[in-house]
């Protein structure tokens, strides 16, 4: 019985870039294959070769024995290949049943939609695998567990017999996850072969048959979670020995740096995001928030930095109310932000790496005299702070978007934790990514601990979490579900907290989101 | 920029439109009562003679009532929401501004005549070039490519619908020269914007520029003498039955081709959008053509076509402006009518029968100001002449931030 | 929008890889200098020539005499097309330059009168040139803050109108004084009619673009009724003109006394404001950030700008460039303002801008090729019988090429195109 599908020697380049190098994958039916690796390992490049997104240099594919050539999505569609891509490939402002009929529409009279006929089919899609999707709801409308669970109908629905997962976990609480596993062995169960693509091991480690390890661009391994552990895989992905955990020393926190009372923030949905949060951060320590994308951390934030309007409660830095005020006020009282998307909120990708470190003390001496630029001073600090933070660029004046990920965040802090600040907020910092950066990074926001500052990081990782923050507080659905001190906490806790459920039973707060 | 409204911030909301509606009130006290002579009445007049089939009598009212009258609405509205506040804000100040129309066309007929259905009438036939020109962009943005070209496509047009139409002798002839033409400089664009990636705004500039220059340059050259630039014209057409029903029959059923061509277009595209796979396929690509793209749809085909189709109904409407009135093609005869459909097309919400409802409302603009004009109006031509374009910005001030653009709108579609 | 470029399988364009790789495309210097260099000076120049060259088959094919001598023979009707495009591009050299055998001939007559005649060309293109660079400055200014301001035209007939009203209305008014305010009225009126759509766009998002155009109708018709015979700012002799300016309002003409070389002190400050507005935009904090507001209106209020404050200085300041064309035509050239002042400066200003890449020295230096062109052209229309309307066609081509590279790329075959350096400036309806 030849594989179900087969990759030989599959092989990609782009320019100045290996990303797949001769890459060997056998998937057999009825099997979940974890293609494990870090960002950059050219897991996403390899399944997007596969969809037909993009062509191989070398190397072939092989469907049940048969060589195929795959040279669009409509090919691999074909061939009962189907991809649920980390960042969902659904149109917010259509049905279920438009999202999934799209490209292969059921037709009445001719050119007419038929809507009915399709939607009776995904029900039965989804009662045969218990997926639970209403086909005439609106998707934007959908939590996200069930949004991701709509991508994989789509692929039901073309008969998908191959089905690639990349990343689906990033979104989903601990319980989510545990769902999806359920939907993974009820497909498998019924004869679909599943390729699942992570970062994260121990759902690896949970889910599969096979693991196979990608290291840039080359296969490292293959084994099965029995004959394997966390370290070993992590060894393999990276190349050596990971330290997963960060070393601090303890540090007994001082005065209160950061008050929250009460605080309600809307959301842009006109529902609130933040719903009555209080919690304080001292000085020399940093607090983890903790808690799937979308709970109201990203307005939280944004309210804390000015660039979101507060409806209610209050925020204090050192005693300086900064609840409603605009964010030059904001940073003047002593506060650093890293933002969450720094291409689009933390960097000017056109301006020279020099314009990009002086972006928010442009107006300031010795930067500024007055209304004109300092020249001189600005260049001085940027070549000071490149060498400090080391920054990798071929020099100051070269445009800060031909950095790389990982450069682009060290300009961004170097920048925010080189000022004297009493107050940093971390926003995903190590998002994307390399292992060397995230370790630099975790590294300085200690260091910035360790000076004195109040530190909040937000994280979706919850090991980040884990291993950089003294307390973590948990939100769900805007609310703080818990305070725990990182080195007491337990995965599952946190998991717990995460999907709402409070240590208490009689205080669940298992509602529905409600419109304020 | 999100738009982020508070607690505190719609109940300001709610007061503002509150007194809003009562500074309507007032404004019709103070700006007409006092010109109303005693004992003056207006006549609103409803018949064009000849065609119907009974005939409704002339309204005639004191003139101090109806602006009473409509002064007290408007305060009875305001008074409400102040107190109570209504549920759809922005249709009742729809309503409210059209109180207060009707005590300006109160006014302005006093002691005088106006004749309503004519009023209807050319106010639609006003407003169809504009609803072309919505159309046309519809079509393009609902596909994610934003068109500010219209104005040149429309130009285009209509200066091949004059010299087709004259060449050929005939309308059909001219109606085809004009989609042409539209589609020719709206093949431009997609090629700019979709295979090269260009911004958006600035093909659509280069587009108008470049019409701009082509019919002004080849109608010096070509068309001083006359041989091309006479072609026939549309006569009307009254629709039987329909066209003798009072009011509307004038207005709506007596009109020639190209506009009962316009309003078959609205309701066809409205249905192509919602009902048809290649609607779905179109509504898909302007909102998130990647997802498309991994289904399979063709995102540039998709484009490419909205674009060209696009560019036909702009077309349309030049030919309109030749074929349906002037007889001629006159250098820049568009007169910014393009871009007052863009603003309709903002204001109706990026769908067909939106863009109507605004397109006539435009018209309606457009025909007062001659109406007003007739009835010797102490306005001086060029502040009335202005309306329709401060229209045009007071209603992209109220209505930009709630009305929401496809996503991928005016975003060139990179494959990965 | 940074240089994340990816790769098309399908045409196998040359592209950088996205972000997967981690790894930094650091040693790419030297493909964004060449690919620098070549938008800087190669790609304008072979937009002109692409351009002109265009232009001269389209004058050709429009020219009956070409057809007709095409019907007695193909090698007479290429001469022919030659002859005519010959005769119209020597019309316009001389429209915009002067005719080098007549100004050698002045300079040994020694004769002042004959060179002033001779140089009289260069004279009409500076002067020509003046109104342009201000109006190019303007756009090139929006652009930089992220603004499309297609509203010069309208904010020169406004800025037109109070020039004109403080040119005429003061008197006994040392021209020292009174210049530099007339000027200055200049630029407040357009400053004004730009900030409505900079405010408007500010506090609702609604796009420059519609609102700068119906502030362009709206203009055209407030400048009708002020100066139509009857109008409050009409001359009252029954021409629909406004009154002659003061005297000591004039902008002070080179040649005094010659009256056809009208050549004025306008050149040398739209010179001297056109570095002005180099070193604001790129010396001060103000510069600063209007410059980020224009790439990156997110990193500029995270960075603690105030966004809405500075579009809304931006359309000002843009509008005063706008009003200082108008300012300079009236003071300089005309002395008083006509009803009929349509000028075509709006959109021959975004041309300019988008030739100039948005800096102020590109910009003058594609004014002068602007005003050449326009001298070139009139003379082009008087004598050689080509409708004006030319310009307007070179302008919307030289447009389109600058605006996509590729294109010239690909007609003379040159390296591959990158992705990324198509011009992306403005976002969507806000």
């Amino acid at each position: 019985m030849p594989p179900v599908l087969e990759l030989k020697g599959i092989t990609k380049r782009f320019p100045g870039v290996l990303a797949n190098d001769h890459i060997d994958l056998q998937l057999e039916e009825g099997q979940v294959l974890s293609l494990l690796g870090e960002n950059g390992a050219g897991k996403s490049t390899l399944m997007k070769i596969l969809y037909g997104l993009y062509a191989q240099d070398e190397g072939d594919i092989y469907i049940r024995g048969k060589q195929v050539s795959i040279e669009e999505p409509n090919d691999a569609i074909d061939q009962g290949i189907g991809m649920v891509h980390q960042h969902f490939m659904l149109v917010p402002v259509l049905t279920v049943a438009e999202n999934v009929m799209l490209g292969m529409e059921s037709i009445q009279h001719g050119i007419f939609l038929d809507r009915d006929a399709a939607a009776q089919r995904i029900r039965e899609i989804s009662d045969r695998y218990g997926l639970g999707v209403d086909p005439y709801a609106l998707v934007e409308d959908l939590p996200v567990g069930i949004q991701q669970r709509v991508e994989i109908i789509k692929l039901l629905y073309r008969n998908a017999d191959i089905l690639i997962l990349d990343e689906p976990s990033a979104v989903l609480t601990p319980q989510e996850v545990e769902g999806l596993f359920d939907v993974i062995r009820s497909l498998v169960s019924q004869g679909k072969s599943v390729i699942f693509i992570s970062h994260k091991l121990k759902e690896v480690l949970e889910i599969s048959d096979r693991v196979v390890v990608l290291r840039v661009g080359k296969v490292v391994g293959t084994t099965t979670p029995e004959e394997s552990n966390e370290r070993d895989l992590a060894a393999m992905m990276v190349g050596r020995d990971v330290i997963l955990s960060v070393i601090k020393q303890p540090k007994a926190p001082g005065d209160v740096v950061l008050r929250v009372r009460d605080l309600y923030v809307r959301g842009d949905q006109h529902k609130m995001a933040v719903r009555g949060v209080t919690f304080e951060v001292r000085e020399g320590e940093i607090v983890g928030v903790a808690g799937v994308q979308g709970n109201g951390q990203t307005e939280l934030v944004e309210a804390l930095t000015g660039l979101r309007t507060v409806e209610s409660g209050q925020a204090e830095v050192v005693g300086k109310d900064i609840t409603n005020v605009t964010p030059r006020l904001i940073t003047e009282v002593g506060t650093a932000h890293i933002p969450e998307d720094r291409q689009r909120d933390g960097l000017v990708l056109d301006y020279p790496v020099a314009d990009n470190l002086i972006l928010n003390t442009y107006y300031l001496p010795p930067v500024a005299k007055g209304l004109v630029l300092e020249e001189g001073a600005i260049a001085d600090r940027a070549e000071r702070l490149v060498r400090e933070y080391d920054v990798r660029t071929p020099s100051i004046a070269t445009p800060v978007g031909s950095l790389s990920g990982g450069n682009q965040q060290k300009v961004i802090v170097a920048r925010e934790l080189s000022r004297p600040v009493k107050f940093t907020v971390a926003s995903q910092p190590t998002r994307g990514l390399d292992v060397g950066s995230i370790e630099y990074i975790h590294a300085q926001l200690v260091r910035k601990r360790d000076e004195g500052a109040a530190v909040l990081m937000i994280s979706a990782e919850l090991d980040e979490i884990l291993s950089v923050a003294d307390r973590v507080i948990v939100m769900y659905e805007g609310k703080i579900m818990g305070t725990l001190p990182a080195g007491e906490a337990t995965k599952e806790e946190i998991g717990l907290l995460m999907a709402g459920i409070a240590s208490h039973p009689a205080e669940s707060p298992k509602s529905a989101p409600s419109t304020v | 920029m999100t738009v982020m409204k508070t607690a505190s911030k719609a109940r300001r909301r709610a007061i503002t439109m509150g007194v809003l509606f009562l500074l309507f009130a007032l404004a019709i006290l103070i700006l007409f009562t006092p010109g109303v002579e005693q004992g003056q009445k207006t006549t609103f007049a409803f018949s064009e003679a000849r065609s119907e089939s009974f005939v409704i009598g002339n309204l005639v009212f004191a003139t101090r009532f109806g602006l009473y009258l409509m002064a007290a609405l408007c305060a009875f509205a305001g008074a409400w929401q102040l107190a109570k506040g209504f549920e759809h804000v922005n249709v009742v100040l729809g309503i409210v501004a059209g109180f207060f129309v009707v005590a300006f066309l109160t006014w302005a007929a006093r002691g005088q005549s106006m004749n309503l259905t004519g009023m209807a009438r050319s106010s639609l036939l006003r407003a169809i070039p504009i609803t072309l020109a919505a159309l046309s962009g519809v079509m393009c943005e609902r596909s994610g490519v934003i068109n500010i070209g219209i104005e040149g496509m429309m130009l285009m047009g209509a200066f091949l619908s004059a010299v087709t139409g004259s060449l050929g002798r005939s309308v059909w002839a001219g109606l085809f020269g004009a989609m042409l033409g539209g589609a020719l400089m709206a093949g431009l664009l997609a090629i700019l914007a979709i295979r090269y990636k260009v911004d958006q705004v600035i093909a659509g500039t280069a587009i108008n520029i470049l019409a701009t220059g082509l019919t002004s340059y080849l109608s010096s050259r070509y068309l001083q003498s006359g041989s091309l630039n006479s072609p026939p014209t549309f006569r009307p057409v009254p629709v039987p039955l329909l066209s003798r029903i009072p009011i509307i029959g004038p207005a709506v059923f007596n009109h020639t081709v190209p506009v009962y061509l316009t309003m078959i277009l609205v309701v066809l595209i409205q249905v192509m959008l919602y009902y048809t796979r290649w609607g779905l396929r179109t509504r898909a690509v302007g909102e998130h053509p990647q997802a498309a793209d991994t289904l399979g749809v063709n995102v540039f085909k998709i484009r490419y076509i909205n674009v060209l189709l696009g560019g036909v109904v702009a077309g349309l409407g030049g030919a309109y402006l030749v074929l349906s009135s002037v007889a001629r093609f006159d250098e820049l005869m568009t007169a910014g009518k393009g871009f007052i459909g863009l603003a309709a097309m903002i204001f109706g919400k990026w769908n067909p029968v939106g863009a109507l409802g605004s397109s006539l409302i435009f018209g309606f603009a457009d025909s007062l100001q001659t109406r007003l004009a007739i009835l010797a109006v102490p306005i001086p031509s060029q502040f009335l002449l202005m309306a329709p374009y401060l229209v045009t910005m007071v209603v992209l001030a109220g209505v930009v931030g709630q009305s929401r653009a496809p996503a991928a709108d005016g975003v060139p579609y990179e494959k990965e | 929008m940074g240089n994340q470029e990816v790769e098309d399988p399908r045409t196998g364009n040359a592209q950088e890889h996205q972000g997967e790789t981690g790894g930094a495309p650091e040693d790419r210097p030297s493909q964004a200098g060449r690919r620098g260099r070549f938008r800087g000076l190669v790609l304008p120049a072979m937009a002109i020539i692409t351009a002109l060259i265009i232009g001269a088959l389209f004058i050709a094919i429009t020219d009956e005499s070409v057809y007709e001598a095409f019907r007695d023979g193909i090698g007479q009707g290429i001469v022919r097309a030659f002859l005519v495009i010959g005769r119209a591009y020597g019309a316009f050299y001389v429209g915009a330059f002067g005719n080098p055998v007549q100004i050698v001939r002045a300079i040994f007559s020694g004769s002042s009168t004959q060179i002033l005649r001779a140089i009289y060309p260069i004279t009409e293109t500076l002067r020509i040139a003046t109104p342009y660079i201000f109006a190019g400055l303007a756009v090139a200014f929006g652009f930089q803050g992220g603004l499309f301001n297609i509203g010069a035209e309208g904010q020169y007939f406004v800025a037109g109108l109070t020039s004109v009203f403080v040119g005429y209305s003061l008197r006994g008014v040392p021209q020292i004084i009174h210049l530099p305010l007339a000027l200055l009225a200049g630029m407040v009126g357009g400053a004004l009619w730009a900030a409505i759509p900079g405010y408007l766009k500010g506090k609702t998002g609604a796009h420059e673009v519609i609102n700068t155009i119906m502030m362009n109708y709206i203009a055209f018709r407030l400048a009708e009724f002020m100066l139509d015979v009857g109008g409050p700012m009409a001359r009252g002799d029954g021409r629909p003109v406004s009154p002659d300016i003061q005297p000591s309002a004039y902008l002070p003409q080179f040649f005094p006394n010659r009256i056809d070389l009208r050549v004025n002190l306008g050149i040398v400050l739209a010179l001297a404001v056109a570095w002005l507005v180099w070193w604001l935009l790129y010396k001060t904090t103000l510069g600063y950030e209007i410059r980020t507001v224009g790439l990156n209106p997110r990193a500029a209020r995270y960075a603690g700008m105030n966004v809405p404050r500075t579009i809304l200085v931006t359309m000002a300041i843009s509008g005063a460039l706008a009003g200082l064309s108008a300012a300079t035509d009236i003071l300089g050239v005309l002395h008083f303002m006509p009803n009929a002042f349509y000028s075509g400066y709006g959109f021959d200003a975004i041309a300019l801008a988008l030739l100039g890449k948005s800096h102020p020295g590109g910009v003058v230096l594609a004014s002068l090729l602007f005003g050449a062109l326009r001298a070139g052209a009139r003379n082009m229309q008087g004598i050689a019988r080509v409708p004006i309307d030319i310009t307007s066609v070179l302008q919307g081509l030289i447009i389109v090429f600058i605006a996509a590279p590729e294109i010239i790329r690909m007609i003379y075959r040159l390296r591959q195109p990158v992705k990324g350096e198509t011009l992306t400036l403005t976002r969507g309806w806000g």
